[in-house]
């Protein structure tokens, strides 16, 4: 996941530029959603030491994944330089993720912070401020119309930006199944992909969706090898 | 003296009076019903020594029926009373399961009783079989004769059928033979109480061997058989198996390799009469291409009309769905014609094969499922559809029909294309001449062996310089160096990472007695959940829907669907599927649901991995017919006026060299090369060729691959290219592709991602996903792809990686075979650059279109449908 080599310019074609509701953004290939007018970067659903929570249960999955998270949100950050960060929840696998966070990666997370606000917004894995980490903890955050949140709320939802359901989208093109994936957005809420390297993904037409857009104006934006693919609602499949 | 409509009921045994009628067999089904294929030539009466090892309730129990025990069963009988292992090499139906037993019935009735109050004893005799149904049919065919003599022996099943009170009960209480399988035998050798449950075994008797050592599931078996040996160390194994290429790998296989080289007996009983194969010869056009052989269906069902009971044999799943519709569709006098492929729901499959052993079929279409050795009632014609792909398989599949000791057994083989009636040809000599062509043994799998150390230290603390020695004479894992194994215990203790984060979190642990032992019991249990190597591809359970309208609610079942085909499906598509017609209704779960539909436009579904590749054996004779017009005449005249246009228009490869064509076609140029290595090999050389052929500007489009010849297609002129020797053809072909190239490509496909997949679960580092885990619960795991990336970018030399690389070399790659043909063609490579397109590579560019290498490519699609979007919607 040589990501740094290759050309991420904000802007590049790469990217895909949106507007939820009213904002422009752009769609980051890497998973990231980034509003310029703000200077603010989101990203969700890191889920940081998912390796060694899994270890612990018995499952000695490879503990590399919180390596593979930080190198490319570090990659990201550097790209966009933005003012203000948003993790949008589930920042880290479970509530003794934090704790676990080898030294390295806590001063490389630290310095990734230093000189911007940034904010954990709660999520359902980790409720609580992750210890011992600078940054602000939240419930959630409103900016200029936006409200970032965890979890997306059932009522009204306009202006609102998600993870939680770590969406991904499928079409089927010449009898085969693409799957990928995505960023949802219906114009007026977007739901952020899974950023995390252990992260799994729920298709976005699956029933925990239902009622959260307007099936009409449904777009995936999802993410392939090199650039990131605008499929309109229609053409998706369960 | 035999009438027609009768059949011999001997199990082997040579029988010399009884006669039973037909009908009678339908009645009750006859004990040891095993057929007599080939025995004719081969009874000379036993001889006095060897009748003397008899004990004498068998010899009144055979005179009884007036049968006597064949050489070969007194032979095994004496020999492993002389204390030796055994591999009995017969054909099917020469009474192999009887001798395999005699050892262990004849000592067991001899031994002393068990006197009241002394403890029991644990097994006597472990037989271990491929499949269930095996297990069950040999525990009612034994259970006769022990009856009838009235000997004191207990003989029970375990599978994974068995209810828990039944296991536990033969925990405490172990029968003096137990019949299993694999899998159950690793769970024993994983339970606390395995020494003793296993020190008073003296046989081990190992059924269809030839088709067990070539899987995991035989490094498996191997490595349980040197913990039995660990605990017994002069247990006897009997092996029983069909012909194969190598027998002294069968005969390493079964004793210890320590000293390494060292084999057991071998006995081998001779095929009698030889089976009379044709090859169809049908008015009909043989089609360039495909696979369907749908232009030989009236002959086909011809043949079924003219036989008591045929059975048909095709390689894939999807090829049985198709053959059985088609039967189906001119079936005007509704003979009973059945359908058996291991997707079928099992009560469905045990209706079939009762059907089958009473007689009452006419007809079975069938893929490999039924290649092993149950009893299949009175068939007397074979029908190969498409070619058999290897000599051995083709002679094993024929062996199931003829149950009659003085007749041939009878086959056609039914070539689907062009280029089968070639294979089926040379298959057909090979038949004839005996040869063998059964792949070779490879080398243990390092994700199999990590499951067994699991498994070892789940039954008691070891020593790991004792268990590499006890692996090491397993014949697998014989040549494993003491780096890989360390490796592996480090994999097994804490996922051997370089980063060692996870110490706390360890498996196993070492004592201060310096053994290995588990952690904590939870360890054991997840042991016990993931034990086995066989994963299946994710599939959905297919079931009618029962009210129509109203929510989906599960109907009857039908059997299983890879996922991959119900994700292409809509409400509405219609798909053949256990011979039916359905209708896709949609996806709950993991359940499928359908209803029954109509045959306007149908798709059939596709399996992984239900193809077998091209014998290297088959391969030679099929260029060696090629290079050798003499032999041509014995071709329909179609197929052999295809070659001599060949000869003119362009030319046929001799015996030894590679032969490339080149031509240009519409806007496009195209190269034609015709390896004969099968469609894996071919796949893997058309992804190296068409990188090498990128680099060089030639611009490739795209390549197809059948088991015969490649063709890759671009926008560059190739032929000019060729000419020019930029690059040419040798530099093309050379030998270093499956250097950097073949490494950068592997990768990044599909192929390593789901290799690793199985030996992730099989290592035990992901667990199997079960039937009823919900889709849903997607987001929560952890997906195998992801792993593997990571892995790959932070450890490329992590264990489990190697043991992928390893799998996918023999597999689904094949680069074993492609290097073989690289240096066989080094220097040999006849360009032949055409105007346009030659007769030969006519099948394969029909096949253009028509197959797709799976998995790659993926983006192109999405930027299609993303166009789409463009087009309907106008730039902005």
């Amino acid at each position: 996941m040589n990501v740094a080599a290759r050309d991420m310019s904000p802007g590049s074609s790469q990217a895909d530029a949106i507007v939820v509701a009213g904002q422009r953004a752009v769609c980051d290939l890497r998973g990231a959603l980034y509003f310029r007018d703000l200077g603010l970067l989101a990203v969700s659903d890191l889920h940081l030491e998912k390796g060694s929570s899994f270890a612990r249960r018995g499952a000695l999955l490879p503990p590399y994944d919180t390596a593979v998270t930080l190198q490319r949100l570090e990659a990201v950050i550097a790209d966009y330089r933005p003012r203000i960060v948003v993790s949008l929840g589930d920042s880290f696998h479970d509530g003794q993720g934090a704790a676990r966070l080898h030294e390295i990666f806590r001063a490389g997370l630290e310095t990734m912070m230093a000189g911007r606000d940034w904010y954990w917004v709660a999520g359902n894995h980790d409720p609580e401020a992750p210890a011992d980490l600078p940054g602000e903890t939240v419930r959630e955050l409103a900016v200029a119309g936006l409200v970032f949140r965890h979890e997306p709320a059932r009522k009204g939802g306009e202006g609102e930006i998600a993870g939680h359901l770590h969406p991904c989208a499928r079409i089927v093109q010449r009898g085969r199944s693409v799957r990928r994936r995505c960023f949802a957005s219906d114009g007026l809420r977007l739901i952020m992909p899974a950023f995390g390297a252990f992260t799994g993904s729920l298709n976005v037409l699956d029933k925990a969706y239902a009622g959260l857009f307007r099936r009409e104006a449904l777009m995936a934006y999802m993410l392939g090898q090199a650039r990131v693919y605008p499929i309109a609602g229609s053409l998706l499949r369960a | 003296m035999r009438k027609d409509g009768q059949i011999w009921l001997n199990f082997a045994l040579q029988k010399t009076a009884a006669v039973r009628s037909r009908r009678f067999s339908r009645l009750a089904k006859p004990v040891f019903c095993f057929s007599s294929y080939g025995l004719t030539r081969q009874s000379p009466p036993p001889s006095e020594g060897a009748s003397a090892v008899l004990p004498e309730p068998f010899v009144k129990w055979f005179a009884e029926r007036g049968w006597a025990p064949r050489a070969h069963q007194l032979e095994l009988l004496s020999r492993t009373q002389a204390g030796k292992s055994v591999l009995l090499i017969a054909p099917t139906g020469a009474g192999k399961t009887l001798a395999g037993f005699l050892p262990s019935l004849t000592d067991l009735a001899t031994r002393p009783k068990r006197k009241p109050g002394e403890a029991h004893r644990g097994i006597h005799t472990l037989y271990i079989s491929p499949l269930k149904a095996l297990a069950v049919d040999i525990e009612r065919n034994l259970g006769r004769p022990v009856e009838d003599m009235g000997l004191p022996i207990s003989i029970e099943t375990r599978t994974g059928d068995t209810p828990t009170h039944k296991r536990q009960r033969q925990k405490l209480v172990p029968p003096d033979i137990l019949l299993t399988t694999p899998e159950q035998l690793a769970l024993l050798i994983a339970s606390s109480d395995a020494r003793r449950f296993f020190e008073d075994l003296r046989y081990v008797v190992l059924d269809e061997l030839h088709s067990l050592v070539t899987s995991k599931r035989g490094h498996l078996l191997s490595l349980g058989l040197a913990r039995l040996r660990h605990y017994v160390p002069d247990l006897q194994s009997i092996g029983l198996s069909a012909t194969v290429a190598q027998p002294d790998e069968l005969r390493q296989w079964l004793v210890s390799q320590n000293p390494t080289r060292e084999m057991s007996d071998l006995i081998t009983v001779e095929g009698g009469a030889k089976p009379d194969i044709t090859i169809l010869d049908s008015e009909e056009r043989v089609p360039w291409a495909g696979h369907s052989a749908r232009y030989a269906i009236g002959d086909v069902y011809e043949a079924i009309k003219k036989h008591k009971t045929t059975l048909l044999f095709v390689n894939t799943r999807s090829q049985a769905e198709l053959l059985f519709q088609e039967l189906w569709r001119i079936n005007e006098d509704t003979l009973p014609i059945a359908l058996h492929h291991g997707s079928l729901d099992v009560g469905q499959r045990r209706r079939v094969e009762k059907a089958m052993a009473d007689n009452v079929l006419r007809a079975v279409v069938a893929t490999s499922t039924l290649d092993l050795g149950i009893d299949w009632g009175d068939v007397d014609l074979v029908v190969h559809v498409g070619a058999p792909k290897g000599a051995s398989r083709l002679a094993q599949r024929i062996g199931r029909a003829n149950h009659r000791m003085d007749e041939p057994s009878r086959a056609i083989l039914v070539p689907a294309n062009r280029f089968e009636v070639l294979e089926c040809r040379a298959a057909l000599e090979a038949n004839y001449v005996g040869a063998q062509d059964t792949p070779p043994l490879i080398e243990g799998a390092l994700d199999v062996l990590a499951q067994h150390v699991l498994g070892c230290a789940c039954g008691a603390p070891f020593d790991a310089d004792e268990l590499y020695n006890e692996i090491r004479s397993a014949a697998p894992y014989a040549a494993l160096d003491r780096d890989s194994f360390d490796r592996v215990i480090a994999f097994v203790a804490t996922g051997g990472y370089a980063l060692r984060t996870y110490e706390r979190y360890a498996r196993i642990k070492l004592t201060k007695e310096g053994k290995w032992r588990v952690t904590h019991p939870r360890v054991a249990q997840q042991y016990r959940l993931n034990v086995g190597t066989i994963v299946e591809a994710p599939a959905l359970n297919v079931r009618y829907t029962r009210a129509k309208g109203g929510a989906m609610r599960g109907g009857a079942p039908l059997g299983k669907i890879e996922e991959h085909f119900v994700e292409t499906l809509t409400q509405g598509d219609m798909f053949i599927f256990a011979g039916k017609v359905l209708r896709f209704e949609g996806i709950r779960e993991n359940e499928c649901y359908v209803s029954n539909g109509n045959s306007s436009k149908v798709l059939v579904p596709s399996y992984a991995g239900g193809k077998f590749p091209l014998s290297t054996y088959l391969a030679e004779q099929v260029r060696g017919m090629l290079a050798d017009p003499a032999r041509w005449s014995s071709l329909p005249d179609q197929v052999s006026d295809w070659l001599r246009i060949q000869q003119d228009k362009s030319v046929l490869p001799p015996k030894d060299q590679l032969l490339v064509e080149t031509f240009p076609r519409g806007s496009r140029f195209y190269m034609v090369a015709y390896p004969f290595e099968g469609r894996l090999a071919h796949q893997t050389l058309g992804m190296l060729l068409t990188r090498r052929l990128e680099r060089s500007g030639a611009r490739p489009l795209g390549f197809v691959a059948t088991d015969y010849s490649l063709a890759v297609w671009s926008l560059g002129d190739m032929g000019a290219m060729f000419k020019a020797k930029k690059p040419s053809l040798d530099d093309l072909f050379d030998e270093d592709m499956l250097g950097d190239d073949l490494e950068a490509w592997l990768n990044d496909s599909w192929l390593l991602k789901r290799t690793f997949r199985n030996c992730a679960v099989i290592a035990g580092l992901i667990e199997k996903r079960y039937p009823g885990q919900e889709k849903s619960g997607r987001q929560v795991t952890v997906s195998a792809d992801l792993i593997y990336d990571v892995l790959r970018s932070h450890e490329p030399d992590h264990i489990l990686l190697r043991a992928t690389r390893a799998d996918a070399g023999s597999g689904l790659l094949d680069v074993r075979r492609l290097a073989e043909m690289l240096s066989r063609i080094r220097g040999r490579i006849m360009h032949k650059a055409l105007d346009h397109i030659s007769p030969l590579a006519v099948p394969v560019m029909m096949e253009i279109g028509r197959e797709s290498v799976n998995g790659e490519a993926n983006d192109s699609l999405l930027s299609e449908a993303a166009d789409l979007i463009e087009e309907a919607m106008g730039p902005e």
